[in-house]
């Protein structure tokens, strides 16, 4: 990482008990790994009085106790630590391997998302599926991992209007980004198939299947092989 | 072992703490009591630590029946409450004798009422707390809210019962305010100065699509000044966001971890709770402040909260 990089680092108060740390204004791999090496950094190296943190594409939302901590003593000893950034050696990336039924009932969006696109259905599942994504956060509900990108043929703008609710497994494209739904809440994605796997169970040692920086391979399935797995 | 049986569950009641924070990287946001000063000061009444988890009852309250028995408190709103047909007041312990029931009606003030029990509602933890998120479906019992015949544990109480209240005079400066004030947001400066006068001086209404998740406002309505190009972040609790509407939502304690809308302020700490005492039509407004004055709000409140005159 050139020193350029880390001077793009920016910071803004968000409220009186959180602190926005922005690496720079763009969603690149550049910025996707300096929100992990600060998380990495911070995991190993707690600094008190710090609650929570929310990462995204270029930016970690650090929450902190504003009875023990303020903003100015935050922002210094993360200063310190985006120093180091450099020297952080990240584990390596989990592949994982996620089923789909795609079309149909599955996938409600697929015909209207190949036919704006100009694709055959088998060619949009066919972009869908030979992409290797990077899951950049988990964010909106727990379990759903902002994965990208779409190839540009198969990027979509979001539904005029969402959906008062989405079947849990449904995996949705908006824009460049794609997603599985891990539970049935209103969403305004365009949903191509379903996933018969739990993306998010309380009883599971690894509560949610993906975490950041992991890498997601979609893989076609039959609705045979949905019911299959679904009962499994 | 000691229950609370539901006889009728109210509109919509849960069991909630103080919330579980620390899981944002997985998408969890913290949940937790609407208006935590009131489910902390009924705590206190019963001899709990501040963080043990209670009903949270919701515009219209329910019917729980107390087959052994127990020591309890109301705090919050007014709901008219009953035991065994005769009133019983709010910010006061009580002990049910084995056999009766505390009956809630609807509200007389503000939202939500509270309703802690000695030694706490007991269920399994999810991700070390009792809250219920409603959307995930997990925390609580069973991650949806109380329906009839459910039937509660009550943990162990430690603490014989003594009759505690808390002082009318604090009380009275810990109340719900409707004047929220709020620091600036992270893209405030995305907003024209006549949007931003208009946030700052006008009033708004709480809608009824407001919840647990995020409260929905009628009002003057804000363009955010051309240009921003918004990229997905992590959202504070608290965080007013204008759609691309032009209208405000208030980030609440089940709100979606990342928002990709421009936040134009933030409720201050020291508001938050007054923000679960919120109605729908309610009218409120927003005073902007700086973020000392911010810190010292919260650190008055905390003061009053650990108050020897706070009696409890």
């Amino acid at each position: 990482m050139p020193p350029s990089a880390v001077h793009a680092v920016r910071f803004k108060r968000a409220s009186d008990r959180s602190l926005l740390v922005y690496f720079g204004e763009q969603i690149t791999l550049a910025a996707h790994e300096q929100v992990r090496k600060l998380l990495h950094l911070l995991a190993l190296e707690p600094i008190s009085g710090i609650r929570n943190f929310q990462p995204a594409y270029c930016s970690v939302l650090v929450k902190f106790d504003p009875l023990r901590l303020e903003h100015e003593e935050l922002e210094s000893a993360i200063t310190l630590y985006l120093g180091r950034l450099e020297s952080i050696k990240l584990p390596g990336s989990r592949h994982v391997e996620i089923p789909v039924c795609y079309g149909g009932e599955y996938g409600p969006d697929l015909d209207d998302v190949s036919a704006l696109q100009t694709l055959t259905r088998e060619k949009a599942i066919e972009l869908h599926t030979a992409t290797t994504y990077l899951v950049y956060f988990l964010g909106f509900v727990p379990g759903f991992a902002y994965l990208g990108d779409v190839p540009a043929a198969l990027a979509i703008s979001r539904l005029p209007t969402p959906r008062k609710t989405v079947p849990p497994g449904s995996v949705g494209i908006a824009g460049n980004q794609t997603a599985v739904y891990p539970f049935a809440t209103p969403g305004g994605w365009r949903l191509i198939g379903r996933t018969p796997l739990a993306m998010f169970r309380p009883d599971r040692p690894d509560l949610s299947l993906l975490a950041i920086g992991d890498r997601v391979r979609f893989v076609p399935i039959s609705p045979e092989r949905f019911t299959i797995l679904e009962n499994a | 072992m000691t229950t609370i049986v539901v006889q009728s569950p109210g509109l919509f009641t849960t069991v909630q703490d103080l919330g579980r924070e620390g899981f944002g990287p997985m998408g969890v946001s913290p949940s937790g009591a609407a208006d935590p000063i009131s489910l902390r000061l009924g705590n206190r009444l019963v001899g709990n630590a501040d963080g043990a988890a209670g009903l949270e009852v919701t515009l219209v309250g329910g019917t729980f029946l107390f087959p052994e028995g127990a020591v309890m408190a109301l705090t919050g709103s007014d709901f008219d409450a009953t035991l065994d047909n005769a009133p019983v007041g709010l910010w006061t312990a009580f002990e049910a004798k084995p056999g009766q029931t505390v009956r809630l009606g609807a509200t007389r003030s503000g939202a939500r009422c509270y309703l802690c029990v000695q030694g706490g509602i007991a269920v399994k933890p999810f991700l070390n707390s009792a809250s219920t998120h409603i959307l995930s479906g997990l925390g609580g019992l069973d991650g949806r809210p109380l329906r009839k015949g459910d039937v509660l544990k009550i943990g162990s109480a430690k603490a014989p019962f003594r009759k505690r209240t808390v002082a009318p005079e604090i009380l009275r400066r810990l109340s719900p305010r409707k004047v929220l004030r709020a620091t600036p947001g992270p893209q405030s400066d995305w907003f024209s100065e006549s949007s931003l006068q208009a946030f700052y001086t006008r009033a708004y209404r709480v809608t009824e699509e407001s919840d647990r998740m995020g409260l929905r406002l009628d009002g003057p309505r804000l363009p955010e000044r051309s240009g921003g190009q918004m990229i997905t972040e992590g959202v504070p609790l608290g965080a007013i966001q204008i759609t691309s509407a032009g209208f405000p939502i208030i980030l609440f304690v089940e709100q979606q971890t990342t928002g990709g809308y421009p936040k134009i302020a933030n409720v201050i700490s020291a508001d938050l709770a007054s923000l679960g005492q919120l109605r729908p039509r309610d009218e409120i407004r927003f005073e902007g402040v700086d973020w000392q004055t911010a810190r010292s709000l919260l650190v008055e409140q905390e003061k009053l909260l650990s108050s020897p005159e706070l009696n409890v």
